[in-house]
């Protein structure tokens, strides 16, 4: 008996040391910076690793050569930039922290969070279809799907052709995702969905939705299971294209399935889990988004500065005047507390470390300051802020 | 046709930077401001690209003569789709003496330490406007030139370009090997991709010296002063052509 104990003892432990081993070098890895970020620089957020640098610095060059000339105008007419997007997929925006094996950039959050800031300071509409690609179309289906469904459902939408969306609100729920009503009915070979889910981004150039459905109501959130729908396909149609205050050039619209009849093989990940499906995408998703508030606040703030650089008013620049300079000064503060959070969640999340928290921080705090600087600046520019003429309007 | 390429890129102050003069008035404050490839470097760093992606060209070196940072300029070439990267590495001391001289002796004897066919610079660097490296390069190695280029095309016989000159556009052809510099519309330069900025990464960068080219730096002139432009002052409104005429020749313009 005592050999035996003992020999159990030691391939226990033999596992044991293999599997804790495997893990640290799976947080390694998969955090493709984590070397860089562990210099102290990083992780003062004082500098960017060079890539993350270059990476800004592409982004910027193309948000203003290319994104900046036309965000008035798509904004105004409610255009989608398919040009712009097409483009963006060819620099590797739609897809930052897809891994290069199915076709995306293989960069980490933090890449990510940089380059929708960059965008969205060009066109916030560019930003959020970039964001929704990113995170809450392909992450799922990165981190839930199978092999095939990866190759099926993400590489095609790497290169800005097409581009997904996701699907999880209703018009009877929003923040309560639990109470799905949308119902999903295994039958053979198939399921059936039937329901209207609402405020789908990307929803009427979308090729493909992450769905969620109610597979089981009697298990309440946990009968919820996630879907891939191809689109367009018999059974789901467009509502109307909402008529938004902002970022227009993006289109938000309802997703109504009657009977929309899917393969059983495009069931993501298995029944049941769907609600943390969600959850977890959201968390990512928030980064995303707080890096398109960082963009729109960081346009607020540039166009305030410039403007109070030229306006004269008591005989100097408006930029002297000690009033201004407290709004200035409050902008820059609270972008760069956001800018910082935002960071520091993207980083968690490459570090494979839980960052629920911090993600809901620092979209909270940077989508706040995207609607104080914004006002701000209309404030900056006087009569000039409340005429379409000046990009603060 | 597959011609070994080498195009000259040098870092520049950020042409949006509002430029300020240094308080010993002896040149421009460069600390803590932002740097970038010169625009018409970008220029010919696409140009060579453009050739290789047309199968005209078979490799694209970037080279730049300057201090540590330069490297950074150099990674952005490479992001944009170069091969290798090599700096001449100057120290803070040496830069502020390097003048077009200078540089086209590092860029020959590179050319000739790497067999270089074709030779692209960008026609002038923005912080000098010196305008002479590409011919003097062009001089040191007795190869022909075309300057301020718009259009370049490689043909069996050789080059034929197309020069934007004061009195409109002149083609002219040249044999190989060659120094070329490019002019503003020449081409756009492209916006470096994430996976190709990914794979500068992984690209050649290597540093030589001055002695590794065999070139001395000695100092060939001497700043005196910088100062900013003058404030532009009133104009003056006359009442016809005559007097506009008079005005003009007692202020020696005609």
């Amino acid at each position: 008996p005592l050999p035996r104990f003992t020999a159990c003892y030691v391939v226990v432990n033999i596992f044991l040391i293999m599997w804790i081993s495997a893990v640290r070098s799976l947080s390694r890895s998969g955090g493709t910076c984590t070397s860089c970020i562990l210099q102290s620089q990083t992780r003062a957020f004082t500098s960017l690793p060079e890539t993350h640098e270059m990476l800004r610095k592409s982004c910027r060059d193309f948000a203003e050569g290319e994104l900046k000339p036309i965000a008035a105008k798509i904004d105004r007419e409610h255009l989608f930039p398919k040009k712009q997007i097409r483009e963006m997929g060819k620099l590797g925006l739609m897809g930052v922290a897809v891994p290069e094996e199915y076709g995306g950039t293989g960069l980490d959050y933090l890449a990510y969070a940089v380059a929708m800031e960059e965008i969205s300071r060009g066109c916030a509409s560019a930003g959020v279809i970039m964001s929704v690609n990113n995170s809450l179309y392909s992450g799922p289906i990165q981190y839930f799907g199978s092999e095939k469904q990866k190759q099926n459902y993400i590489a095609p939408f790497m290169s800005g052709e097409r581009v997904g969306c996701f699907a999880l609100s209703e018009p009877g729920n929003g923040s309560d995702a639990g109470a799905a009503s949308t119902t999903a009915t295994l039958s053979g070979d198939s399921y059936s969905l039937t329901g209207t889910k609402a405020w789908i981004t990307n929803g009427y150039e979308a090729e493909a939705a992450v769905v969620f459905a109610t597979t089981d109501k009697s298990k309440k959130h946990k009968g919820i299971s996630a879907f891939i729908v191809p689109m367009p396909t018999e059974g789901l149609s467009l509502g109307k294209k909402e008529d938004k205050l902002g970022i227009r050039g993006s289109s938000t619209c309802n997703l109504i399935m009657e009977d929309c009849i899917i393969p059983k093989e495009n069931l993501l990940g298995q029944e049941g889990m769907g609600f943390k499906i969600a959850m977890m995408t959201l968390d990512s998703g928030r980064i995303g988004i707080a890096g398109q508030a960082l963009g729109i606040a960081q346009a607020s703030l540039e166009c305030a500065m410039e403007y109070a650089g030229k306006r004269l008013a008591f005989g100097a620049p408006l930029l002297k005047l000690q009033s201004i300079q407290n709004k200035i000064a409050e902008m820059a503060l609270r972008i760069e507390g956001a800018r910082l959070l935002t960071y520091r969640a993207a980083v968690l999340k490459d570090e494979g470390k839980p960052y629920t928290k911090e993600a809901a921080m620092a979209k909270l705090a940077a989508s706040e300051v995207a609607t104080f600087a914004s006002h701000q600046a209309i404030q900056v520019l006087g009569g000039m802020g409340y005429v379409t003429e000046m990009p603060a309007e | 046709m597959s011609l070994k390429v080498l195009v000259g890129c040098k870092r520049v102050i950020d042409y949006a930077v509002k430029i300020r003069v240094r308080p010993d008035k002896l040149g421009v404050v460069t600390e803590g401001v932002k740097h970038s490839m010169n625009p018409f470097d970008e220029i010919a760093v696409e140009e060579a690209i453009r050739l290789r992606e047309a199968k005209k060209a078979k490799e694209v070196v970037v080279v730049s003569c300057g201090i540590a940072q330069a490297k950074e300029t150099l990674r952005t070439a490479l992001a944009m789709g170069a091969d290798r990267a090599i700096l001449v590495e100057l120290s803070p001391k040496e830069y502020e003496i390097m003048t077009p001289a200078h540089v086209s002796k590092i860029l020959a004897a590179v050319a000739k330490m790497e067999g270089s066919d074709l030779i692209i610079l960008g026609k002038q660097a923005i912080d000098d406007d010196c305008n002479a490296t590409a011919q003097m390069t062009a001089a040191h190695l007795d190869w022909p030139q075309a300057t301020s280029a718009s259009k370049v095309e490689v043909t069996d016989a050789g080059l034929t370009v197309t020069r934007e000159v004061d009195g409109g556009l002149e083609v002219i052809t040249t044999q190989l090997p060659a120094v070329v510099s490019a002019d503003l519309r020449l081409n756009e330069p492209r916006y470096a991709t994430l996976p190709n900025i990914m794979k500068a990464k992984k690209k050649k960068m290597t540093t030589l010296s001055l002695s590794d080219v065999g070139v001395e730096l000695k100092e060939h002139q001497t700043v005196v002063s910088v100062e900013e432009p003058p404030v532009r002052s009133a104009g003056i409104k006359v009442k016809d052509v005559d007097s506009l005429i008079a005005a003009l020749k007692q202020a020696g313009r005609i």
